[in-house]
């Protein structure tokens, strides 16, 4: 469904993505971690065409997103909902209406359904009472779970969430977890997760990839990626307390 | 797509090759500022076409133009008086101040009000738009726009320009008027130029042509002041500090550009 094929990227003259390839299949979770800095919010903004390889390319089924452009791209990214790090909501607006926005700008459904809609997106949230609120009025996780319910809120086929629990308090930050989890069983929705949450990651993923310097140095499904003996993944995985034996206490 | 990614080249010694990268990047951002506002300007009969867009232009033409009134009419006002004032007291050597509503409205009409009308709403206005574009576009919020298939341009760029467009030829106009009474002001005042007579003179040199000039600079400095604000805030980089420096460029670039076609408007409008 999504396939890097040696997708290189350049910035500042360094190399953040390094000949990477991998694909992603229909229906999948599909969770990046690795270390701050390391390209990974790099890697999923190539998915949406936000960033363009320097060499290489990035494929969305049959289309090469990083060679089309104008009513062809919007076409590609109609599929996709991006939960961006801060939420990304637009500060004039409600929680409500900034939820609503892609019905009324991209559909032609009546204010009675969009209203349905987004007051289904709220309380797949939790944010069935903060409609009203505009952005400033709420705090940095209800932002994060309105940029959620916004991702969702049009049905897309993918959708990538970058650091989606990054900020909350451990409960939501699992609520939003089983929410992914909810959303790819219920909705078959494709998810590709950035996170720092191993505890997360090993909850919902089908694949985890670790990406240091450039490239994935290991993909696996949990069980697997915890009991792997590749020195960057065992690191990552000691800082955080987590064992060979790490998915038996959850 | 307005995402757009940084662009990085090497520091070169050359004073030569500095030069002639920095004129290939200055026609680049002219070209792409160009053709923003024109994306823009060719989205304005959507405006129409549902409620959300009809409320959002009379929202940004109140924005621009009800909350820029006060210090407009400060600026009119006083502009008008202090043309009054230095033409006065020259014609008074002649014992010609009875002239002056003439020099006040020609200058008024002609260059000073859209001027500085420009010059206001590109400080006021201009520079807040390129701040809160700016600011969207550091916090993702134009990368959000883009995903969900919702033209920035269209989205944000279009209302903005049409309201200047409005906006800026309706207030130069209030510029011109509060700046005619405010030379009468001090014609009636410190030179003894009855009322009627300043404002008979006033009248008599007021050609339709030149409130057309007028007001057509005024509209071509809207749309430019938009234009390049908006240019600025959409290609903002690196947070805070990128934010503060798109705001100080958009009035910079506005200021210069707003002299540089004001003279080029008058030049093509009247003979030597």
């Amino acid at each position: 469904m999504i396939r890097f094929e040696h997708v290189t990227k350049q910035l500042s003259g360094r190399n953040v993505l390094d000949d990477l390839s991998f694909e992603i299949n229909k229906g999948e979770i599909f969770t990046i971690v690795g270390p701050s800095g390391t390209g990974k919010s790099v890697t999923l903004k190539h998915m949406v065409r936000l960033l363009t390889p320097t060499s290489g390319s990035v494929w969305i089924d049959g289309t090469e997103i990083s060679a089309v452009n104008g009513s062809e791209l919007s076409r590609v990214r109609e599929r996709f909902g991006y939960l961006f790090q801060g939420g990304a909501l637009l500060g004039w607006m409600s929680v409500a209406e900034n939820i609503a926005l892609p019905l009324r700008e991209k559909t032609r459904l009546s204010e009675e359904e969009i209203g349905k809609r987004v007051a289904e997106a709220l309380s797949a949230v939790g944010l069935e009472e903060d409609g009203d609120k505009f952005p400033s009025e709420i705090s940095g996780g209800m932002q994060k779970r309105a940029g959620l319910a916004r991702a969702i809120v049009n049905r897309p086929e993918i959708v990538l969430y970058d650091e989606p629990t990054s900020g909350l308090d451990p409960v939501t930050a699992r609520t939003i977890d089983h929410l992914i989890k909810r959303l790819n069983k219920e909705l078959g929705i494709t998810s590709i997760v950035v996170s720092h949450d191993l505890q997360g990651a090993l909850l919902i993923a089908d694949r985890i990839a670790m990406l240091t310097g450039g490239t994935f140095v290991e993909v696996s499904p949990p069980k697997m990626f915890v009991a792997t003996d590749q020195p960057d993944v065992r690191g990552f995985l000691d800082a955080q307390f987590i064992s060979k034996k790490g998915l038996e206490g959850m | 797509m307005i995402t757009r990614e940084p662009v990085y080249s090497d520091v070169t010694d050359n004073v030569l090759v500095g030069l002639g990268r920095g004129l290939v990047l200055g026609m680049g951002n002219i070209g792409r500022a160009g053709s923003m506002t024109i994306q823009a300007l060719a989205g304005m009969p959507l405006l129409f076409a549902t409620r959300r867009q009809r409320r959002e232009l009379v929202r940004q033409m109140f924005l621009m133009g009800i909350k820029s009134l006060p210090v407009i009419s400060v600026v009119g006002m006083f502009t008008g008086m202090i043309l009054g004032l230095q033409v006065g007291l020259e014609l008074r050597r002649f014992n010609q101040e009875i002239y002056i509503g003439s020099a006040v409205m020609v200058s008024l009409l002609r260059e000073m009000g859209p001027f500085m009308t420009g010059l206001i709403l590109a400080a006021c206005v201009g520079s807040s738009m390129a701040a809160q574009i700016g600011t969207m576009t550091v916090n993702d919020e134009i990368a959000a726009l883009e995903i969900m298939s919702i033209n920035p341009i269209r989205f944000l760029m279009t209302p903005r320009i049409a309201a200047m467009a409005i906006m800026t030829p309706v207030l130069s106009f209030y510029t011109c008027v509060l700046g005619v009474i405010g030379g009468g002001v001090v014609g009636l005042t410190q030179l003894n130029v009855p009322w009627d007579q300043y404002i008979s003179m006033a009248m008599d040199i007021a050609r339709m042509r030149d409130l057309f000039v007028g007001l057509l600079k005024a509209l071509v400095f809207g749309i430019l002041i938009t234009g390049v604000s908006c240019y600025q805030g959409f290609t903002t980089t690196q947070g805070a500090v990128g934010v503060g420096q798109a705001t100080r460029r958009s009035v910079i670039i506005a200021f210069l550009l707003m002299l540089v076609l004001g003279y080029i408007i008058t030049r093509l409008f009247y003979d030597l």
